[in-house]
C-alpha cells in the first residue's frame, strides 16, 4: 500500500474513477501534510518576539458623545471619510446619517423591513447604502435639500437568497461588495445593479467582510458561521486562503491596516490574528472572564491596539503585538453589536441593543 | 497508518487548549455548585424561619475572582451580574437580577429552567403563574406593581379562555401544596426567576432576545413550543417563524472535494513566511505608526473628540501638510499615494523629470476599476490609445510579456485588464522613480521647511 505522505501525492492526478471516500482521504491527508508544512515555520510566538516592545502606558478612554434617537437595537454603523459623519441603521429599520461631533441627526430614512444589519458610508460621503431582511442592499443618495424624501431616490442594487448581513463600497461609489446569510458574497455595480462577481465557498452564512486595505490589492476577506475565514481575489472569485481555528462563528473581520494580517472576532469569545504571509494564526485574544462572544473588532490606526465590542456589554481593548489586554470599558447597557474606528483614528464608535451609539477616545 | 478524520482543524499557534475548551456560562455554574470547589450553599436561619439553600453575593464574587482570574472586583460583579440576568441565579428577595457584592442571599436556579432548553414561554403560561400567586396568602408571593399590571393586561387579552386559565392555575396550587415546605420555598423562588428572565422588570434588559442570524440554527429547529405548565394546545404545532431551517449547500459531494483538494495542494505549493519574520514585520509596522496613531500619540493641538475643537481636522484639510505627514510618504510608495498631497508632490516631481507617463497610467487604471461597469470598456480603450498603443501620446515601457497579455486582454476590455501592467509600472515606480522622489529637493525641502521653522523660534 503507497503511503498516503508520499510526495507523488501533491502532484499525480487522480484518476476519473477515483471513489468519493478515497478522495476524502486524500484531503485529509493533504490537509495533515499542509498543517505540518506550516508548523515547520512556527519557530516563535508573536508575544515572545514582542517582549522586546515597549510596553503600552494606562489608557484613558471615555465615552465623548451619545447618540440617541434609535428606537429599538442598534446593529451596524459605519464612519464617512470626513472623520465625524457616521451612518446607522437598526432592529426598527431605521437608518440614519449623524454629524457625530455635534451629536446632530441629519437624515433619517426608514427601510421597508426590520432587522437592518448592514449599512455603509460611500466613499464620496454622498450616499449611503443598507439592506438586511429585505434580502437586498440598496443605495440611497444623500440630498442636501432635508425636505426631500430619502426614499424616493433609493437604488436597489443587491439581490441575495437571505439575509444582507455585511456591505461596503469598494474604493468608489460605483461598486459594493455584499455578504449574506445564503452563503455568498458578492461584487455589485451600483449603477445598473449587475452582478460584477460571485464568491462561494462558505458552508453556512457569512457573517461579515472586510476590504484589503492597499490601494493595489484585489481582496478581501470573510467570516462565516462554517467558523471559517477566507481571502478572495475579487478578480476571478476565487479563494485564495482559508482559515478555520475559531471555535464557533466568525462575527466579524478586520484587516491590520498593512494589509498583511486580519484579525476576527467570534461567538466563541475570543479575537485572533492571521497572518496572510505565515498563512497561519498568529495570535489568540482571549481571557478566562471573558465567556460571552465578540461581535465586532477594528484595530487603532497603527495596529497596535484591537478594541472588541462584546456580547457583555462591554468592549475589551487588546495590545496585538503582547497579546495582553490593556483596558476594558463600561458604558452600554446592552450587548455592543458593531465598532468602527474612525478613518483618521482619533476615536471609534460603537453601537448596541441598548439603542445608541458611543463615541470613544 | 493512522488516518485522521474531518473535524481536524488546522492547529492554533500552540497555547494551551484550556483557554479554548468551550467555555460556556454552565461549566461555571457546574463548578461554582461544586461541593469542594464552589461557593458555600447553605440553609441560613432567620427570625422564626430558615433559608434554604443561599449563597451571599460577595461569595460569590469572590469565587468569580478566583476561579476566572479577575483582579477587579467591579469586573467580577459585571459578569456576575450578566450570569445572573439570564437566570442562571438570582437574588431571592428582589425581582432585578443582578450581583451585589455584599450580604445579600442568592440561589441558583434549577437547570429545568436554564436558557438552554430553549425556553419560549406563552402568554397563556404567564397568565396562569400570575394567577396562581394571587391565589396563596403569603407575602413573599405578592404581586409587585408591574406584576399586577401585567396581570390585568392577561386577563383583557385572555377574557375568552380566563376561567381555563383560572383552572389551570388552581390545580397548579393544588400540585404545589402537596409538595415539602422548604422544597416550595425553593421551587417558588426558581419559577420566580424564571420569569424575571421571561417577563423582566420594565426598564431591565430582556437576555432572551436574540440575534436574528444566529436563531436558525438553534438547538430545537422544528420544534413545538412547550409549556412550562405542561399545556398541550390542541392541534397546534407552533412553529416560530423564524425558525424555518434553512438548507446550505451540501457539502461532501465529489466536486467538492475535488475543490478542496485543488485547493490545499495550491496551499502546500504556497511559499509562506518564517513565523519570526512576521513577528519583526508585524511589530515594525505597528512602531513605525506609532507616532501617527491618536490612541498611542496625542494629536496637534488635540483630539477634535476630546476637547471639542476641530482644528486638528482643519489642520489636516489645509493646503499645507503638516512636516509630520510629509514624513509618512517615506514610509512607502504606498503611503505616498495614499494621501492626494503626497500623489501630487510626487506627480510634479515625475513631470519634471518628464517621467510621468507612468503614474498617470497607473492613476488610470485606478480610476477605470472605480468606474460604473457601462463605461468600463470605453474607457479601458482609452487608457490603451494613450498608454500603450501604437505611436501612444504618453506610452509607458512595459515588458513583452505584460505588453502581450494586455493586448489579448484588450479584446474584451474589462476592469481589470490592466493589472499585469499596473503590477509591472508600480514596481519600476517603487524601486526607480519613488526612491529619486525622496532625494529630491521637492521633498526634501518640503520635509524640512518645518524643521528649519522650528529651529527659527527655538533659536
Amino acid at each position: 500500500m503507497r503511503s498516503p505522505l508520499s510526495p507523488e501525492m501533491a502532484t499525480q492526478e487522480v484518476p476519473l474513477n477515483e471513489t468519493l471516500a478515497h478522495l476524502k482521504t486524500e484531503s485529509e491527508t493533504l490537509k495533515l501534510k499542509l498543517e505540518e508544512e506550516r508548523a515547520k515555520l512556527h519557530d516563535v510566538e508573536l508575544h515572545q518576539v514582542a517582549e522586546k516592545v515597549e510596553g503600552l502606558g494606562q489608557f484613558v478612554m471615555k465615552t465623548r458623545r451619545t447618540l440617541k434617537g434609535h428606537g429599538n437595537k442598534v446593529l451596524c454603523m459605519d464612519w464617512c471619510k470626513d472623520k465625524r459623519r457616521i451612518v446607522s441603521s437598526s432592529q426598527d429599520g431605521k437608518v440614519i446619517v449623524w454629524d457625530a461631533f455635534t451629536t446632530n441627526k441629519e437624515h433619517a430614512v426608514t427601510m421597508p423591513c426590520t432587522w437592518v444589519m448592514a449599512c455603509a458610508y460611500a466613499p464620496s460621503g454622498c450616499a449611503v447604502a443598507c439592506g438586511g431582511l429585505d434580502n437586498k442592499c440598496s443605495v440611497y443618495p444623500l440630498s442636501l435639500d432635508k425636505n426631500e424624501n430619502l426614499a424616493a431616490k433609493k437604488k436597489s442594487v443587491a439581490m441575495h437568497t437571505n439575509y444582507l448581513s455585511a456591505c461596503s463600497f469598494t474604493n468608489s461609489d460605483m461598486q459594493i461588495l455584499t455578504s449574506s446569510g445564503d452563503g455568498t458574497c458578492a461584487l455589485w455595480d451600483v449603477e445598473s445593479g449587475q452582478l460584477l462577481q460571485s464568491f462561494h465557498g462558505h458552508a453556512a452564512d457569512v457573517l461579515c467582510l472586510d476590504l484589503a486595505p492597499s490601494e493595489t490589492g484585489n481582496t478581501f476577506v470573510s467570516g462565516g458561521c462554517d467558523k471559517k475565514a477566507n481571502v478572495w481575489d475579487m478578480r476571478s472569485g476565487q479563494c485564495i486562503q482559508s482559515f478555520e481555528t475559531h471555535e464557533s462563528d466568525i462575527n466579524s473581520v478586520r484587516y491590520y491596516p498593512s494589509g498583511d494580517a486580519f484579525a476576527s472576532g467570534s461567538d466563541d469569545a475570543t479575537c485572533r490574528l492571521y497572518d496572510l504571509r505565515a498563512d497561519r494564526e498568529v495570535a489568540i485574544y482571549s481571557k478566562e472572564s471573558i465567556i460571552f462572544g465578540v461581535s465586532s473588532v477594528d484595530f487603532s490606526l497603527s495596529g497596535r491596539l484591537l478594541f472588541g465590542g462584546y456580547n457583555d456589554y462591554t468592549i475589551n481593548v487588546w495590545d496585538v503585538l503582547k497579546g495582553t489586554r490593556v483596558s476594558i470599558l463600561f458604558g452600554h447597557e446592552n450587548r455592543v453589536s458593531t465598532l468602527r474606528v474612525s478613518p483618521d483614528g482619533t476615536a471609534f464608535c460603537t453601537g448596541s441593543w441598548d439603542h445608541t451609539l458611543r463615541i470613544w477616545a | 497508518m493512522i488516518y485522521y478524520f474531518s473535524f481536524l482543524t488546522r492547529s492554533t499557534s500552540g497555547r494551551s487548549h484550556t483557554i479554548l475548551s468551550k467555555r460556556t456560562i454552565e461549566d461555571i455554574l457546574t463548578r461554582i455548585q461544586d461541593e469542594t470547589e464552589g461557593v458555600p450553599i447553605r440553609t441560613v436561619k432567620s427570625f422564626m424561619t430558615k433559608i434554604p439553600s443561599v449563597v451571599t453575593g460577595a461569595d460569590i464574587v469572590q469565587w468569580l475572582m478566583k476561579n476566572l482570574s479577575i483582579e477587579d472586583p467591579a469586573e467580577a460583579m459585571h459578569i456576575g451580574s450578566l450570569i445572573a440576568a439570564q437566570g442562571y441565579f438570582f437574588p431571592i428577595s428582589d425581582h432585578v437580577l443582578s450581583l451585589r457584592d455584599d450580604g445579600t442571599f442568592y440561589r441558583f436556579q434549577a437547570p429545568y429552567f436554564w436558557p438552554s432548553n430553549c425556553w419560549e414561554p406563552e402568554n397563556t403560561d404567564y397568565a396562569i403563574y400570575l394567577c396562581k400567586r394571587t391565589m396563596q396568602n403569603k407575602t413573599r408571593l405578592e404581586l409587585t406593581d408591574y406584576e399586577a399590571e401585567n396581570l390585568a393586561r392577561l386577563q383583557r387579552a385572555f377574557a375568552r379562555k380566563w376561567e381555563f386559565i383560572y383552572m389551570q392555575a388552581e390545580a397548579q396550587v393544588k400540585i404545589d401544596r402537596k409538595k415539602d415546605k422548604i422544597e416550595r420555598k425553593i421551587l417558588d423562588s426558581q419559577e420566580r426567576a424564571f420569569w424575571d428572565v421571561h417577563r423582566p422588570v420594565p426598564g431591565c434588559v430582556n437576555t432572551t432576545e436574540m440575534d436574528i442570524r444566529k436563531c436558525r440554527r438553534m438547538k430545537n429547529l422544528h420544534r413545538v413550543k412547550k409549556s412550562v405548565y405542561g399545556l398541550t394546545e390542541e392541534g397546534k404545532q407552533s412553529q416560530s417563524p423564524i425558525h424555518t431551517f434553512f438548507q446550505h449547500c451540501p457539502k461532501g459531494t465529489k466536486e467538492d472535494v475535488e475543490k478542496e483538494i485543488s485547493f490545499l495542494k495550491t496551499q502546500l505549493d504556497r511559499h509562506c513566511m518564517k513565523m519570526s519574520k512576521v513577528a519583526e514585520s508585524l511589530i515594525t509596522y505597528a512602531e513605525q505608526f506609532m507616532d501617527y496613531d491618536p490612541f498611542l500619540t496625542s494629536p496637534e493641538p488635540s483630539n477634535p473628540w476630546t476637547s471639542d475643537d476641530p482644528t486638528f481636522w482643519d489642520l489636516e484639510a489645509s493646503k499645507e501638510p503638516s512636516q509630520q505627514r510629509v514624513k509618512k510618504w517615506g514610509f512607502s510608495l504606498e503611503e505616498a499615494l495614499k494621501d492626494s498631497a503626497g500623489r501630487e508632490l510626487f506627480l510634479k516631481f515625475l513631470e519634471s523629470e518628464f517621467s510621468s507617463e507612468n503614474l498617470r497610467f497607473w492613476l488610470a487604471v485606478q480610476d477605470l476599476k472605480k468606474m460604473p461597469q457601462e463605461e468600463v470598456a470605453q474607457r479601458a480603450e482609452e487608457i490603451w490609445a494613450e498608454f500603450l498603443a501604437e505611436g501612444a501620446p504618453s506610452s509607458i515601457n512595459l515588458d513583452s510579456h505584460s505588453y502581450e497579455r494586455t493586448s489579448q486582454n484588450l479584446k474584451d476590455p474589462g476592469r481589470y485588464s490592466f493589472e499585469d501592467a499596473q503590477d509591472h509600472i508600480y514596481n519600476l515606480m517603487k524601486s526607480d522613480s519613488y526612491a529619486r522622489f525622496l532625494r529630491s529637493n521637492v521633498y526634501q525641502d518640503l520635509l524640512n521647511a518645518r524643521k528649519k521653522a522650528v529651529w527659527k523660534i527655538a533659536g
